[in-house]
């Protein structure tokens, strides 16, 4: 039966052309079934920037906002606490925060876009337990001779006023510092860089 | 109490197929010929809904950062026209009204309107809107042409006019009766009568839109599809008569 | 290297010899026509339920507070969650389309005769588990049909004489349908009827591949075995385990690449009037999703009017059609039944109405518009005329089986072909 003479090269053309029609279908059949994997509308609103209004925050206050749903501090530090940070470098494991821990802009010192807000993630970076805030002196039982900083109850990890983690402590990184912008001088906007123009 | 439950099941087994409820009617209803790309309309439809109908109904699977996108509407904008109950713009479109207490002044819970247009249709919706009328013997003191003992006052009032029942005299089989005409406002309404319709087939449109959000796209989509799968035929289909040219 | 681990793979499970033996090498009648591609399409449905529900169980909230929320958060939030809805939505009706097609097609052409009972037998299986299935996947979205839908169906074991009552509470798992009776047929839908279904695919299958497929004439093309000299037999390649046993015609070709062709055509056919259906008809005017059931389960309000999807209403309609109340349950499961039975009612020796008498022909005919006509008494308004016409409707129903079993005994069939016909 099978006499008629088969033409190869049509058949072989039209063998390979179905297929990728049929690939391409078949890709374009899962995009619905992957895409439905992503954030949801929901979660995107859930996750959105948060605006914060700091004009009630006091120097030396610390005051905690939810952000994707990771507590995020904003602390506004006196002079005094930006002076200290300079001198316990020697005891921190990235004083220049060369790990990729916080944006570009706050790669400093303080690592901050204002040098008086503190702005973190209070997650620590070792399991993720959240710090405490511990200053007036309380700080110095753990590390000798600086008053304030972040000390995690769950493995004992010690990072400073910037946000630097202390040396001998199980966290490995930095605090991160997540992307923030003024919106003005009151209005801190969180999950977001300003635009570089 | 089995024995009650049995017969309630029983009654229920018979009668429900059969059940008609009053809010039937077979009042002929006129065509809203609404259009889902006139994003005019649905922001006047959407300011009306806002306005009007979310004081009582919910709109809470529907999220109004959702319909800002959708409608071209700006979100700082629409939060500040057309949100009233200092919600986020990502907050479900909610009533400020207490579920309870509504159900206590209107005998049921307003039902929620996400949805309303896929239950009714746009065409009942379209009617409904424009059929209320004066009724002294109802609780409101309206009732309305396709929803007979409606539970709800007819809050469009203001822009309507108070709305009656028009009838005309007609012979009848050698009897003078009343014939019904149509719904005729005393004019005290900020709206004419056609501006008036014209606004309730923009909330007409703006519930077919919340009703199924991804309507527009969804058609999109589908012509898409039907192209390939034309195209896909006709690679099948040639080398599906390839192969059986050798079958005899 | 590629055919290095084809053989290491063939030396330790059988997957290329399953392959040639149930696809590539099984032998298939070349006349199969139009009727004969509804069993590949269902298949291809049944993958699709199969897929789109595991992703909308992914959003899917079983309980009576949030099943509905759930679907519209479905619909307006996930990405392209409202496509996977349609998707299953769209596959629930199609299945029974292709199914309804492809029983009719077993009827036509007398399938379900000796040797392919056991075939007729699990198809049947499948789809009352397919009923099941689809009752309780209705049962999910939690609107007003939902809820009244599964209302009057568990009900309907109310009828049965002494644990009746009992029993629909205990399916309930309360005193009204609820979110217990949600949870339960969450359950059975997404895991067990879906199994059920699978394994029962898997058989009717294996039975079919037994015995082989049957043709529009209902004449076999395979021979026994020594019976058919060389130059009578297929020239294409057929599997050794059916040519160990027979000798087969120049009717037969191979279902893989021609069957499977002419099948991925008549699914282009099919994809198209889906995709119709899905991306500008998802409602289909309220056949497919009902417009109650946009409004969330109320036990306090009955809908106006109450319909079973399409489906189901040829039964619906014959269940109203009795005016007693466990007579009518009992007249719709008979017709079930006797469905089921169609091996054994059909006394004929002749398989495709092709050769078999007029009477049959029309018997057939009829049947069809009847069942149709039934679907239309049991999925519109009730009126007084369409009591009468439901009831002489059911008779004729059940007259089908009754003509059939009489004039097949000793039917006037015509001349078989030696070979199939074109």
């Amino acid at each position: 039966m099978s006499n008629a003479p088969v033409d190869n090269g049509r058949r072989r053309f039209l063998t390979v052309s179905t297929c990728v029609v049929g690939g391409v279908g078949a890709v374009g059949a899962a995009v619905p079934f992957i895409a439905s994997w992503n954030p949801s509308a929901r979660a995107k609103a859930a996750g959105a920037d948060v605006e914060v209004d700091i004009s009630k925050l006091e120097p030396g206050q610390l005051m905690r906002v939810e952000w994707r749903s990771k507590p995020v501090w904003i602390v506004r530090r006196t002079q005094e606490v930006l002076d200290a940070l300079a001198g316990h470098e020697d005891q921190l494991r990235d004083p220049e925060s060369v790990e990729p821990q916080q944006p570009v802009f706050a790669a400093n010192r303080h690592r901050s876009l204002k040098e008086e807000y503190l702005v973190l993630v209070g997650v620590c970076t070792h399991l993720g337990c959240s710090p405490q805030h511990l200053k007036d002196g309380a700080f110095a039982e753990y590390v000798e001779g600086v008053p304030e900083g972040f000390f995690c109850p769950c493995h004992g990890s010690k990072f400073d006023m910037a946000g630097r983690v202390f040396q001998s402590v199980p966290a490995p990184l930095n605090l991160v510092v997540p992307p923030y912008q003024f919106l003005d001088d009151n209005r801190v906007l969180i999950g977001s860089e300003a635009e570089v123009a | 109490m089995i024995k009650h439950i049995k017969n309630t099941l029983i009654a229920a087994l018979i009668a429900v197929p059969s059940m008609v409820f009053a809010a039937g009617s077979n009042y002929p209803l006129d065509h809203a010929d609404y259009d889902l790309t006139d994003k005019a309309s649905l922001q006047n439809g959407a300011k009306l809904f806002m306005n009007y109908c979310l004081g009582c109904h919910q709109m809470q699977y529907q999220r109004y950062q959702r319909t800002f996108n959708d409608l071209g509407i700006p979100e700082e904008l629409g939060q500040e026209h057309l949100q009233f109950t200092g919600e986020k713009v990502s907050d479900y479109i909610r009533s400020a009204m207490p579920t309870e207490s509504a159900a206590e002044w209107f005998g049921a819970p307003p039902p929620d309107l996400t949805l309303v247009a896929r239950v009714r249709g746009a065409d009942w919706l379209y009617t409904y809107l424009r059929t209320f009328y004066v009724d002294e013997s109802r609780p409101f003191g309206v009732n309305n042409m396709v929803f007979p003992e409606v539970g709800m006052p007819h809050v469009l009032q203001e822009l309507q006019g108070t709305p009656s029942k028009t009838t005309e005299k007609r012979m009848v089989d050698g009897e003078m009766v009343d014939r019904y005409v149509g719904i005729k406002s005393d004019g005290t309404g900020e709206l004419s009568p056609s501006e008036y319709d014209a606004a309730m087939l923009d909330l007409v449109n703006f519930l077919v839109y919340t009703g199924e959000p991804m309507q527009l796209e969804r058609k999109a989509i589908g012509k898409w599809v039907l192209v390939f799968i034309l195209v896909l035929f006709v690679f099948v289909y040639l080398l599906k008569k390839d192969y059986w040219r050798e079958v005899h | 290297m590629w055919k290095n681990l084809l053989d290491w793979i063939e030396y330790r499970i059988p997957m290329m010899r399953v392959a040639n033996m149930h696809a590539i090498q099984y032998p298939a009648p070349k006349n199969m026509n139009f009727w004969y591609v509804f069993g590949f399409l269902a298949t291809i449905v049944l993958v699709n339920q199969i897929v789109t529900g595991i992703w909308l169980t992914m959003n899917f909230e079983p309980s009576a507070e949030r099943a509905f929320a759930s679907v519209e958060y479905i619909m307006r939030e996930v990405d392209y969650g409202w496509m996977l809805r349609y998707m299953h939505s769209t596959g629930a009706s199609a299945f029974f389309v292709v199914v309804y097609m492809h029983m009719f097609r077993g009827m036509i052409y007398g399938s379900y005769q000796k040797p392919r009972e056991l075939i007729w037998l699990f198809g049947m299986f499948i789809y009352l588990a397919l009923m099941a299935e689809a009752f309780m996947g209705y049962v999910l979205p939690w609107g007003q049909m939902s809820y009244w839908g599964a209302q009057v169906i568990v009900s309907l074991f109310g009828a049965i004489p002494v644990i009746g009552p009992d029993l629909v509470i205990w399916i309930q798992g309360d005193y009204v349908i609820s979110g217990a009776t949600l949870n339960r047929f969450f359950a059975l839908h997404v895991i067990a009827l879906p199994l059920v279904i699978v394994i029962l695919v898997f058989l009717h299958i294996v039975a079919l591949h037994e015995v082989g497929s049957n043709n529009p004439d209902g004449i076999d093309v395979k021979k026994p075995k020594g019976t058919l000299p060389e130059e009578e037999k297929t020239d294409f390649t057929i599997h050794e385990y059916y040519t160990n046993r027979y000798d087969y015609t120049k009717d037969v070709i191979p279902f893989f690449p021609h069957i499977v062709l002419k099948d991925m055509v008549a699914f282009c056919f099919f994809l198209a009037a889906f995709s119709y259906v899905m991306f500008f008809n998802p409602d289909m005017g309220g056949y497919f999703l009902e417009h109650p059931n946009f409004e969330i389960a109320n036990p306090l309000k009955t809908p106006e009017h109450i319909f079973p999807v399409w489906y189901f209403t040829p039964f619906y309609a014959i269940l109203k059609a009795v005016p007693d109340k466990l007579l009518g349950v009992i007249a719709m499961f008979a017709a079930i039944i006797m469905l089921v039975l169609l091996p054994w009612i059909d006394r004929g020796k002749v398989r495709s109405w092709r050769y078999r008498c007029g009477l049959h022909k029309w018997n057939l005919i009829v049947f069809a518009i009847v069942f149709i006509f039934l679907g239309y008494l049991g999925g519109t308004p009730q009126e007084n005329w369409k009591i009468t016409a439901s009831q002489i409707a059911t008779v004729m129903y059940f007259g089908f089986f009754g003509l059939l079993w009489l004039y097949s005994k000793n039917e006037d069939t015509k001349p078989l072909p030696e070979r199939v016909t074109k």
